[in-house]
């Protein structure tokens, strides 16, 4: 369960949510605040949540393989379930 | 000005012209620090839940309200922040759903 990162915003009601939602899941995820980075970090944080969602909305969820786009309980519990 | 101030403020202007406060406050309230914490890092308050440029006349389309909210209350009685809700989304008359995002990406600059 260890292979889940959020793309998140530090200012974003959503991503605050799905936070949330994985914690009460008891899930370990790896989080990054892309409103926090800067320069080099910040373009190359962008360019692969790009790769996941073209949009570049907030929260990207990545769990293993899989990508949810936003605050989406069900397919949070499915992405969980497919590990 | 502190959030209640611009609860007050922002209430008064935008209800008038159809737009409500998401009736869930747990929602609203933070979404509404967010802004002031934006005013602060920007001098601008940028949508809270799109990454900004930092950038005024990049980001003015995000500014809030941003220029997607017309269509998105239209479409999904909510903007994409859940911020500005239709009175039928209050109400419950329509379906809560997640906003996609209408802002096309090359906005973002990097």
């Amino acid at each position: 369960m260890n292979d889940i990162k959020v793309y998140a915003l530090s200012t974003c009601i959503h991503c605050r949510n799905a936070k949330k939602y994985l914690d009460e899941c008891g899930v370990k995820y790896d989080c990054v605040h892309v409103d926090q980075l800067s320069g080099d970090e910040r373009n190359d944080v962008v360019r692969k949540i790009k790769e996941y969602n073209p949009a570049v909305s907030f929260p990207t969820i990545v769990i293993k393989d899989k990508v949810v786009v936003g605050y989406h309980k069900d397919q949070i519990d499915e992405a969980l379930k497919g590990e | 000005m502190d959030v209640k101030q611009l609860f007050n403020m922002l209430k008064k202007a935008q209800e008038p012209k159809g737009y409500y406060f998401n009736n869930d406050m747990d929602m609203t309230m933070p979404l509404l620090e967010s802004l002031l914490i934006n005013k602060e890092r920007f001098g601008y308050m940028a949508c809270p839940c799109r990454l900004a440029n930092g950038d005024f006349d990049a980001d003015k389309d995000i500014i809030c309200p941003c220029t997607y909210r017309e269509d998105d209350v239209k479409k999904y009685g909510a903007c994409f922040c859940a911020l500005y809700v239709s009175k039928d989304f209050n109400e419950g008359k329509i379906e809560k759903t997640v906003v996609p995002e209408s802002r096309p990406p090359e906005k973002i600059l990097f």
